[in-house]
């Protein structure tokens, strides 16, 4: 029975922030994925209903929120590959810290072409 | 700070107990489970966004005409298929992690569980259905086809 914790495991650092971070993401992307389902579950009720909701993605603010969505579906799939290494790979675990940061320059790469192309697709005149 | 830090397992202070496990392996096959769906997932996903947010009009592009299109093909279907099930099953399972991380009390553990996995079970299901039972050409009550639809040819 958990009662009050003795001290802390918590040490900070690349180690207990990629974690933190990982579980943050995780937990919203999931939470996205709820409702992902059901918008796109509106294709069974009728066209003109699916095309209006999905209509909403389509705004400036929605946008943004996509632009967010993907980087945390960026860091966590990145961060995600990261854990594997340091559980598979031998060297994985001493150089964990190196991994973040390579994790990190990734997201990076990933995420300025993507943002150039989404929010100009997002904010260009349509 | 440091003096409440508990010490690192391993260390020549600390005794290393490790709980035996009653013989069921489901944590084990949890854990493998998340590091083999994760691989798959972000081709999977990754995949996803490029063509629905990246290429031609990106998110202005998608409406009943998109999803229509890209469920003719069983390709697609079996991609976002795979996508739901192994997204599913690794967000349920993460979240349930974070469930019993968290939650200090048996009840509160119990009723949040028994809620993710409601609502996973009925996630799942919806999606498997709407993909399998996706008509291009819906019809209303009385069989005449709804405006938006693909009927014709």
């Amino acid at each position: 029975m958990p009662t009050k914790p003795a001290g802390t495991l918590y040490r900070g650092r690349e180690g207990m922030w990629s974690w933190v971070g990982h579980r943050v993401t995780g937990v919203v992307i999931f939470f996205f994925l709820l409702v992902h389902v059901l918008d796109t579950s509106l294709v069974r009720v009728s066209p003109e209903a699916y095309t209006s909701v999905i209509g909403t993605y389509k705004i400036p603010l929605m946008g943004l929120g996509e632009a967010g969505l993907v980087a945390a579906i960026v860091f966590h799939a990145f961060n995600g590959l990261r854990i594997i290494a340091v559980d598979f790979w031998k060297k994985g675990p001493k150089y964990q810290r190196q991994l973040l940061w390579g994790v990190l320059a990734l997201w990076v790469i990933v995420m300025v072409p993507f943002l150039i192309r989404h929010l100009s697709i997002v904010f260009g005149g349509h | 700070m440091a003096s409440n830090v508990i010490a690192a397992p391993r260390s020549a202070s600390m005794k290393y107990n490790r709980n035996k496990g009653g013989g069921s392996k489901f944590e084990m096959f949890a854990w493998l489970f998340m590091r083999l769906s994760g691989v798959v997932l972000v081709v999977l996903i990754f995949g996803h966004l490029f063509v629905n947010l990246m290429v031609g009009q990106g998110v202005h592009a998608i409406d009943f005409g998109f999803v229509a299109g890209k469920w003719a093909s069983p390709f697609w279907q079996v991609w976002d298929l795979l996508m739901l099930w192994l997204a599913m099953l690794h967000g349920t399972n993460g979240v349930r992690t974070i469930i019993n991380d968290y939650a200090e009390k048996d009840g509160t553990r119990m009723v949040l569980k028994t809620v993710l996995y409601i609502a996973a079970l009925v996630i799942v299901v919806l999606g498997t259905l709407v993909i399998f039972t996706f008509n291009p050409c819906p019809l209303d009550a009385s069989g005449v086809p709804l405006p938006g639809g693909f009927c014709g040819k």
